[in-house]
């Protein structure tokens, strides 16, 4: 078990296990969205309040959901690679940031459609909303710091702190702004007893959300790997790995990292 | 020996205060922004007494937050520039009280004066009494969290060529809770409701800040030095 994260933690072999994860966590993600999508699309009863217009909440919620969980994926990736200098958890934290805005903007986009024929308007300045919205800047924020830092490993750090500080504040930060105000419907799914949603169109939600994780990870290893090719230029196996194993004459100067 | 960290805590604090002291014009600058911000609001926006008054609260805290991002920038730059805090990362005293010692510094030369000029940006913007008060209260709690937050962000960007867009980037969701409660007090004191919930609010907040960030902080530091 321990000997199988030390070579994760080992660039070429994690070059080697995500390589070989990467099309079947592609296959998996595309069979349950492919399912969750019929079942949601099509087989879930239309709302009867909300007609049709309720079924963009399959994309809308999961991609809520990864937003909030990419930050906290971020910090942890962060954290482990601060305290114990593991070089696979600084390209995690880094290549999920642009990932996890992607999503936050999706959820956003999402949340503005839905909010159209519901609300009235394409954007209310409701509690969730602008929680959203602060969380793409934090995300912004990661990457313009990120982009703003040469040295890759300084980069992560520098990063890593960002993001736990962030994550300390996400929670005050959605509090404080729900308590502000708040227009957006209760929590349906999270209530412990019983949810307030129909297994109809849970089953879907959930399918959806599982294929949005997956696909996370997908795009996740996938993103890990072009990085780790780009750190790791000047070393024996990637240039092995590349069929070229003459020294650039770029990298004379430049030490091998 | 018990007493040699928190000698050097005065030692940090009498220093930059000093420093402060003899950069005296400088010291103006953070609020002379803040007057001039609180001062576009009316001519931007309206005149009307009444307009001001509902406006107030979140004219003058985003004043502040300005300000305090402003000011912000010089709190490491100077010293990370002539090696002086790389020495202070020496040091075998711990750094985040060292860290600290020069945040409660910058916070007396430019928050603490911002809290002092609230009540004449209170009369400006034509707010009652009660408000003013309010005002100065989420101010006097606020402005510490400000210093506080933003020095992390500052510590992370001090060793870049230009770190003031990003420090604005990295600092303003931060500051987003503060901005609520200070304002959403000012306003309820307006009108006449009750606001130690919002005052207890920031004073945990400020708790939280005070304990936790300088560890951020020196963390930060260390990691911008390299």
């Amino acid at each position: 078990m321990w000997s199988f994260f030390h070579k994760l933690a080992s660039p070429k072999h994690f070059y080697r296990i995500a390589g070989a994860w990467i099309p079947w966590l592609g296959g998996i993600t595309l069979l349950l969205m492919v399912v969750g999508l019929y079942l949601g699309l099509w087989v879930a009863p239309p709302d009867y309040q909300q007609g049709d217009s309720y079924r963009i909440m399959f994309v809308h919620v999961p991609a809520a959901w990864m937003s909030l969980f990419i930050y906290v994926f971020m910090a942890v990736c962060g954290g482990i690679g601060l305290i114990w200098n593991m070089k696979m958890a600084d390209i995690m934290a880094m290549t999920s940031a642009p990932i996890g805005a992607s999503f936050t903007f999706l959820a956003l986009v999402t949340g503005s459609i839905w909010g159209k024929p519901m609300w009235g308007t394409w954007w209310v300045w409701d509690a969730r909303l602008t929680s959203e919205l602060i969380l793409l800047f934090l995300y912004l924020g990661y990457i313009a710091l990120q982009n703003a830092i040469e040295d890759p490993r300084t980069a992560a750090r520098a990063g890593a702190i960002l993001a736990i500080v962030g994550s300390v504040n996400i929670p005050i930060i959605h509090y404080s702004v729900e308590w502000w105000n708040t227009l957006h419907q209760g929590p349906t799914v999270t209530r412990m007893d019983k949810p307030a949603i129909h297994s109809s169109m849970l089953w879907p939600l959930l399918l959806m959300a599982l294929a949005f994780q997956l696909y996370f990870f997908t795009l996740l290893l996938m993103r890990a790997r072009v990085e780790l090719l780009y750190r790791e230029r000047r070393s024996r196996w990637v240039r092995e790995l590349m069929g070229n194993l003459q020294p650039s004459p770029l990298s004379n100067n430049r030490e091998v990292i | 020996m018990a007493s040699r960290p928190l000698s050097a805590f005065w030692a940090i604090l009498r220093r930059d205060l000093l420093l402060a002291f003899r950069h005296r014009g400088e010291l103006a600058n953070p609020l002379l922004f803040f007057l001039m911000i609180v001062s576009l609001y009316p001519l931007g926006i309206s005149p009307e007494p009444d307009l001001l008054r509902a406006i107030a609260p979140g004219a003058v805290w985003i004043a502040a937050l300005l300000s305090a991002l402003f000011s912000m920038e010089n709190l490491f730059r100077g010293d990370f520039q002539d090696g002086t805090l790389e020495q202070i990362a020496l040091s075998p005293q711990p750094l985040p009280l060292l860290l600290a010692a020069k945040i409660l510094a910058h916070w007396l030369v430019s928050g603490l004066p911002m809290i002092l000029m609230a009540p004449v940006l209170a009369l400006l913007l034509s707010m009652p009494a009660a408000a003013t008060w309010a005002l100065v209260y989420t101010l006097a709690l606020g402005t510490p969290l400000l210093s506080l937050i933003g020095a992390v962000g500052t510590a992370l960007t001090v060793g870049l060529k230009r770190g003031g867009v990003l420090l604005t980037l990295l600092v303003m969701p931060l500051y987003i809770p503060i901005l609520i409660f200070a304002t959403n007090a000012v306003s309820a004191a307006a009108a006449g409701l009750p606001i130690s919930g919002q005052l207890y609010f920031l004073a945990a907040l400020l708790v939280l800040a005070l304990t936790l960030s300088p560890l951020a902080i020196a963390a930060a530091v260390r990691i911008s030095l390299g």
